[in-house]
């Protein structure tokens, strides 16, 4: 196995990024495959709770850089997918103790034994943010349809490119279809004329990702949501499947957009 | 009708989509609009010294293509005849 590094980005905060990799590691380990997912927020450690893990935390990141623990230690089993891991951020220690040379020395250590490793970055772009693109092969951006979520998203895809990274893909979540139907949210394709880069996902807004999060079960477990058939076809969209996007919206747009995005 | 869009005669969403373009432009290329009007008077004044322009048919802006932005200058010139007969 050679483990495929994803980083889950997005400059603002609190647009969905733990949301988005709670949901997609376990896409992708229902799927039979082995994911660990490492909080990258140190600090502000979340990914624990969105994926119920929080009372099994005994090291953290911090530990394995530091050499506390050895890695095997630090990655919580999750209950329900055995193929599936944790390695959560440390709360109270300094943001500094891991460095980007960390990471990419952790992922490496990773890769041969894991299909893939999902890297939940903190908003911003600073250490955290540089921490965790380090080592990715691929980097996700989460934005919203909102003005200062699109703007940021771009201050991202421009860094990106500067550190000359592969291409970023776009997730669009906590979409309103009847909003953008009224003229009163950004469409995808409003989104996608802005920032010019491939849309992977598009997500629609969903109480049931609260619910979810409250439970601390991921919503891709239980299936009828339709937040979690969205993460489902992103997880697919990563493993090379070509998926076509939901309709929550008007048919004509949804089938533009998927011209669009399979075009690349 | 919202109150917005009777005062503006837009939907929100399209003018956040105008707003937004012209934010990302800028920070993109980080040239304010202060430097694009000094480069604009520049180049006026050099090119003026070779050729003869109208400088209130000059546009200068920043143009997107892509993820990518250039500067695009439409400087018109004022036809040989007429200079002759000023
Ligand atoms: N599609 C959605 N529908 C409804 N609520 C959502 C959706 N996506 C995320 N949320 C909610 O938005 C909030 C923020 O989500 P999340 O914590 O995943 O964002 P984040 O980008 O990781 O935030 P931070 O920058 O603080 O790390 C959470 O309360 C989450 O439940
Ligand atoms: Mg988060």
């Amino acid at each position: 196995m050679t483990g495929k590094v994803i980083t889950i980005t997005s400059g603002k905060g609190g647009v969905g990024k733990t949301t988005t990799v709670a949901n997609l590691a376990v896409a992708l380990a229902a799927d039979g495959k082995k994911v660990v997912c490492i909080d990258g927020d140190i600090g502000l450690r979340n990914l624990d709770v969105v994926m119920g893990l929080e009372n099994r935390i005994v090291y953290d990141i911090v530990d394995i850089v530091e050499g506390r623990c050895k890695t095997r230690q630090a990655m919580i089993r999750d209950k329900r997918l055995p193929e599936l891991f944790l390695i959560p951020a440390a709360q109270t220690r300094d943001k500094n103790a891991v460095s980007p040379s960390d990471m990419v020395r952790l992922c490496d250590e990773l890769r041969p034994d894991v299909d893939w490793i999902l890297i939940d970055s903190p908003a911003g772009i600073e250490r955290g943010f540089r921490n965790a693109i380090a080592a990715a092969d691929k980097v996700l951006i989460v934005t919203n349809p909102e003005m200062s979520a699109v703007r940021d998203a771009d201050r991202v895809v421009g860094l990106l490119e500067a550190e000359e990274k592969n291409a970023p893909s776009l997730i669009v979540n906590r979409l309103n279809p009847s909003m953008v139907k009224r003229g009163d949210m950004l469409s995808v394709d409003d989104v996608y004329d802005l920032l010019r880069i491939d849309v992977i996902g598009i997500v629609p807004e969903d109480e049931n990702v609260i619910v979810a999060s409250n439970k601390g079960v991921p919503l891709t477990i239980e299936a009828r949501s339709k937040a979690g058939l969205a993460f489902r076809n992103i997880a697919r969209r990563l493993n090379g499947e070509q998926v076509p996007f939901l309709e929550l919206e008007s048919q004509g747009l949804w089938e533009r957009l998927a011209r669009l995005a399979g075009r690349k | 009708m919202s109150f917005f869009e009777r005062l503006t005669g837009k939907k929100s969403a399209s003018s956040a989509k105008e707003r937004l373009q012209l934010v990302l432009i800028h920070d993109r290329v980080d040239i304010t609009p202060a430097v694009l009007e000094a480069l604009k008077e520049e180049l006026l004044a050099v090119i003026s010294r070779h050729v003869d322009i109208d400088p209130s048919s000059v546009h200068v802006e920043l143009a997107t293509e892509g993820r990518s932005q250039r500067l695009v200058a439409d400087i018109p010139i004022k036809p040989v005849a007429r200079r002759r007969a000023a």
